[in-house]
């Protein structure tokens, strides 16, 4: 449930593009939340006046990591866009940074925003026309109707099992102490300790870290997404490769340990890092034709979460293309149409019949045109969460990530409470809000869920 | 029936258990001219279940209801015959008290205290009508034909509305106890329009102490260590322990299981006679054994009702089986082999008003003027009934005098958890309050229901000014008691032999004492011990002082909570809205706000089926001001 007025944050610039990333918090809180992760010297943002704007770096407070080279802007209520206190943090752009950013700002308290909270919030405030109204309650509608149907359908089944078998294992847990208070000379039911509830949250701390580890998004943003451009040679993969690499953020790494012709290139497309696969493949296939097989791209495309499979328009479909289509079939895919500045001689129906029509875009890498396209494409199919259904369990979307992370510092704070020497009945606070944050993940009710877990496990009267 | 008027009032009570004595004191006390009407005198805040009062969250009610100037504490510290406080081991947040009563002496002693307050009548009589005009309530008719007219009327109707005793085969009109049932009020109920629920509860049989073989039970002592309900009750009052009556614990065992099975098709609950719901947390003996098959025992605590009577409650035998089963059942517990049953235990249906035709103050939303209290709210026990009792004699008295009305929050006290649940939330079974309920029960501490409630009950007039003194020197000790150990430093060399002891680590630096105390060991005295206060502290203080150190970060943490949503609860949402007017409502939404009317933007928000972003758009509306209303149907 989104509480009224605590701190906001949200990216506020469009995903993955311009030279910088705004990351803005609105709220009472919100410039003591920058203070806790921004340095300077000693400079405290609290004490600079409003409307001023600050050169400075950001750390996480907890592992003291450095993140980004910011600059800061104050503004302080009631000029504002939302009327309350709001800070802007200019990042160095990119998904990467910029989303990293934002989950620093929400692991120091701030709580992520939902979709057009910060116009609602300064409509609430008086700051806009009353005139306004209806037009801002669409957008709130929509875009919060649509955000919850996304967050949740965005949930993979496995993994939306999985939390909720965590949540169970969480909620006896919880009944058990609940019972242990509410009837206290219930005999039937052991007394849950210190001991026990620590291993509970410990186990299912485990638990929860090991489904963050796999968190598509993050793991993307860490890793890159595994992408395979695959053609027949001739087709333009090693130029489209190239058009990409241009780029001035395109990053070219050799990974020691893998084999030598398997080399993973990064580009940054607009923000999103794809790691491309068997790039040397590629290359080398270029210009020795033969040694190209399917056995290759078969590899490339299994461990693919993003196919770029590219045709050339100006010949026809050839039985390769099509074995290519079948086996890349499943997989998110987007269909290049290279050498648009030729004459077609490619059955566009042909086509049609196999593939959606919308991951289709023609190209031509040695005009440049079409590329922009190719770039968006990608970045869109990244922000819908649709790439990278390899992993069994993968969470897409950073207000899943940021409330899993949360349920963790409960569940840290459980495990130090007993080592303090606190109550089981109190560190089952934490415990609580643990299990809260992974009911929002999954979108369950909680109303009473723990009343009636209570009285369906044990049999009580009195 | 010939009608006359009779006396006017400012409140009348209507019922006089638990809900209706806090109320008629309440509003007596706050200076209304009250009347209190119920159907037998002799059954004044009865027990007509089990003879205790408390137990977890319940006795922290009674603390509140304390704290406010409600009566329950005072009258169960006057009559209790034994005390215990429960889960010692447990944190500062779930201790509660618990008393066993002499239910006899807790009526009666009640009555006197109703007899000898000014401004308060009592009358033994049956209400059968209410007196409405234009959506207003004008006073009541009752069955001998008298009109009291008044400002207010609770109804504290409890189980006799409409009350139906079943045992086994046999069903009939009855109030609790074999006492008159409350009907033509009912009827006309829903004449007036309003929505009736049927639920049920129950009551074990009674038993002779004599024919009891207490050889094979467990005693169950109460505490040597003095303890009461009230602010006002002084610990040199506290009963001895060999003076207090101890319970007995025994087991049901797979012979009266057998003995249950073996003639369920005769359980009213099984045969269908019984159509009321009843709470999953009071379930009857059959219900247990049916439900709980694998469970090869339960537990029976044998209760003294009172010292004047050999009648012993066993509880953990609520039944409605017919009588003959019954004996059975009793005769197969162990050290119940020759039991002589003196009261059959029986299943009870009555009539509940669904409460979200309530508003936060227990008025109905329907009939100004018009209150309703207690189990006939959808309630179980006596604590809670006494609350609402409370919170609608209050309420009742602050209309009537044009003041503002009195509604606790739920970070206030749990009767503001229970009253924001029954209006919000419904409930579809008669309702307990349990901790869980409670999100923020680390603030809800038995301990501080006089800091929390105090206050409210002071500006009331329910609370003395010789205590409110005493109070406020309880208050401000623990302050300074606090600031004191905030400015006093323990060198290491101070506290070498205590952590020796403790086979704790040696301090390398000082320390301030406030935070020497943080460790989890560190009493209060042990402080002390080392830099002794400059005047005498009182036992609540230690406490106090105490819990507000060991506990800090995590009542700290609570509050973080409560600041968080408090604009929330501060956004008043004006009466009757016309929610169909609201562009970009869900229906579902706008026919849950329609029904519930609630009163804040966070009671809104608690509402089920409606989500963020109705509450989102809602607030704007309200904001902005741009809404409609209905006129009251």
């Amino acid at each position: 449930m989104a509480i009224d007025f605590d701190t906001i944050a949200a990216i506020s610039t469009p995903p993955g593009e311009g030279g910088i990333g705004i990351v803005r918090l609105s709220g009472d809180e919100a410039l003591e939340i920058a203070e806790k992760v921004y340095k300077q010297g000693n400079k405290r943002l609290s004490d600079q006046p409003s409307h001023t704007i600050h050169y400075g770096n950001l750390y996480n407070p907890k592992t003291d990591e450095k993140i980004d080279e910011v600059m800061v802007t104050i503004m302080k209520a009631p000029k504002t866009y939302t009327r309350e206190d709001i800070v802007e943090i200019n990042t160095h752009g990119g998904v990467l940074v910029t989303n990293k950013v934002l989950q620093t700002i929400l692991a120091a308290g701030a709580r992520l925003a939902e979709p057009g909270e910060f116009t609602k919030r300064a409509f609430l405030n008086g700051r806009i026309d009353l005139s306004q109204a209806e037009a801002v309650m669409d957008v709130i509608r929509a875009k919060t109707d649509s955000a919850m149907h996304n967050a949740i359908s965005q949930l993979d089944g496995n993994l939306s099992n999985l939390i909720s078998e965590i949540r169970q294992e969480i909620l006896n847990t919880l009944a058990q102490v609940e019972v242990n208070i509410d009837y206290p000379e219930y005999d039937d039911v052991e007394e849950m300790t210190s001991k026990l509830m620590q291993e509970k949250a410990a186990e299912v701390k485990a638990q929860v870290e090991g489904i963050l580890e796999t968190a598509q998004q993050g793991k993307i943003l860490r890793d890159g997404l595994a992408t395979a451009i695959i053609g027949r040679p001739n087709v333009g993969k090693s130029s489209l490769l190239n058009a990409f690499a241009r780029q001035e953020k395109a990053i070219v790494t050799d990974i020691a340990g893998t084999t030598r012709d398997v080399i993973e290139e990064f580009v940054n497309v607009k923000g999103v890092p794809l790691k491309l696969i068997d790039t040397a493949g590629i290359r080398d296939t270029e210009d020795v034709v033969e040694k190209i097989g399917v056995t290759r791209s078969k590899k490339a495309i299994e461990e693919a979460e993003l196919v770029l499979l590219v045709f050339d328009q100006s010949e026809k479909l050839t039985d390769e293309d099509f074995e290519m289509m079948r086996l890349t079939e499943g997989k998110e895919r987007i269909i290049i149409l290279n050498k648009m500045d030729l004459e077609q001689k490619l059955n566009i129906d042909q086509l049609l019949n196999k593939v959606d029509p919308k991951s289709v875009i023609p190209v031509s890498v040695v005009e440049s045109n079409g590329i922009e396209e190719v770039e968006k494409a990608i970045v869109n199919l990244f922000f819908a969460g649709k790439t990278g259904e390899k992993d069994a369990t993968y969470i897409s979307n950073i207000r899943h990530i940021s409330l899993l992370e949360q349920a963790i510092e409960a569940l840290d704070e459980v495990i130090n409470g007993i080592e303090f020497g606190m109550p089981v009945d109190l560190v089952q606070i934490d415990l609580t809000r643990a299990w809260d944050c992974l009911g929002e993940v999954t979108g369950e009710s909680v109303q009473d869920e723990l009343i009636t877990q209570l009285f369906s496990q044990f049999c009580l009267g009195k | 029936m010939q009608t006359y008027e009779a006396e006017t009032y400012d409140v009348i009570v209507v019922g006089g258990g638990h809900a209706g004595a806090e109320a008629a004191l309440a509003a007596a006390r706050m200076g209304e001219s009250t009347l209190l009407i119920t159907i037998n005198l002799d059954k004044i805040a009865f027990m007509p279940c089990n003879p205790s009062i408390g137990g977890p969250a319940k006795g922290i009610v009674v603390r509140e209801i304390d704290a406010l100037g409600g009566e329950m504490g005072r009258n169960i510290d006057k009559t209790y015959i034994q005390m215990r406080l429960l889960n010692t081991a447990k944190g500062p947040a779930v201790r509660a008290l618990r008393a066993q009563a002499d239910k006899h002496m807790y009526s009666l002693e009640m009555k006197k205290t109703l007899e000898s307050t000014e401004n308060l009548d009592l009358k033994q009589g049956i209400v059968e009508e209410l007196v409405v005009e234009d959506n207003k309530i004008q006073g009541v008719i009752s069955n001998t034909g008298a009109i009291y007219r008044a400002k207010s009327v609770v109804l504290t109707t409890g189980t006799a509305a409409k009350g139906e005793i079943i045992i086994g085969e046999l069903k009939y009109s009855s109030g609790p106890e074999n006492t008159l049932p409350s009907i033509k009020l009912q009827d006309n109920l829903r004449d007036l329009g309003f929505e009736i629920d049927r639920f049920k509860t129950g009551t074990p049989p009674r038993i002779h102490k004599d024919s009891i073989d207490y050889s094979f039970t467990e005693e169950q002592p109460g505490d040597a260590e003095p303890n009461h309900f009230s602010f006002e009750t002084p610990d040199e009052n506290y009963m001895a322990l060999e003076d207090q009556y101890s319970c007995w614990l025994t087991y049901t065992n797979l012979d009266t299981h057998q003995t249950i099975l073996d003639n369920i098709d005769r359980a009213p609950m099984f045969t269908g006679i019984i159509d009321g719901v009843g709470a999953r947390y009071c379930p009857s003996i059959e219900d247990k054994v049916v439900r709980f098959a694998d469970k090869n025992r339960h537990q029976i605590f044998l209760e003294p009702e009172s010292a004047d009577t050999d009648e012993i409650y066993v509880q953990g035998l609520n039944t409605s089986l017919p009588e003959d089963v019954q004996m059975q059942v009793v005769r197969s517990v162990k050290g119940l082999e020759n039991a002589k049953m003196m009261r059959t235990g029986y299943a009870i249906e009555y009539d509940v008003i669904k409460p979200h035709q309530l508003r936060l103050t227990l008025e109905t939303k329907k009939i100004d003027g018009l209150f309703t209290a207690g189990q006939t709210n959808g309630t179980s026990g006596y604590e809670e009934a006494a609350g609402q009792g409370l919170i609608a004699g209050i309420n009742a008295a602050l209309k009537n005098q044009g003041k503002e009305p009195f509604i606790m929050k739920r970070n206030e006290a749990y009767m503001g958890v229970m009253v924001d649940d029954l209006v919000t939330k419904g409930t579809a079974e008669p309702y307990r309050l349990l901790t869980s309920r409670a999100e923020y029960r680390l603030l809800l501490r038995h301990d501080n229901a006089d800091l929390r409630l105090t206050d409210y009950g002071y500006d009331f007039g329910l609370i003395s000014e010789e205590r409110y003194a005493q109070f406020n020197e309880k208050r401000d000790q623990t302050e300074r008691e606090l600031e004191r150990l905030k400015s006093v430093r323990i060198k290491p060399t101070q506290v070498t032999e205590y952590l020796e002891e403790k086979g704790e680590p040696q301090l390398k630096d000082g320390i301030l004492a406030y935070d020497f105390m943080r460790r989890p060991y560190v009493a209060y005295d042990d402080v002390a011990a080392i830099y002794p206060a400059d005047e005498d502290i009182l036992k609540e203080v230690k406490e106090q002082v105490d819990i507000h150190i060991k506990y800090e970060g995590y009542i700290n943490k609570a509050q973080r909570q409560v600041d968080k949503v408090k604009r929330m609860e501060n956004k008043q949402i004006p009466e009757n809205i016309d929610y169909k007017q609201i562009s970009g409502l869900a229906t579902e939404a706008m026919d849950r706000l329609s029904v519930i009317q609630p009163q804040t933007i966070a009671q809104a928000s608690r509402i089920s089926g409606v989500n963020p972003a109705d509450i989102a758009i809602l607030s704007v509306y309200v904001e902005q001001g741009s809404y409609e209303t209905v006129k009251p149907s």
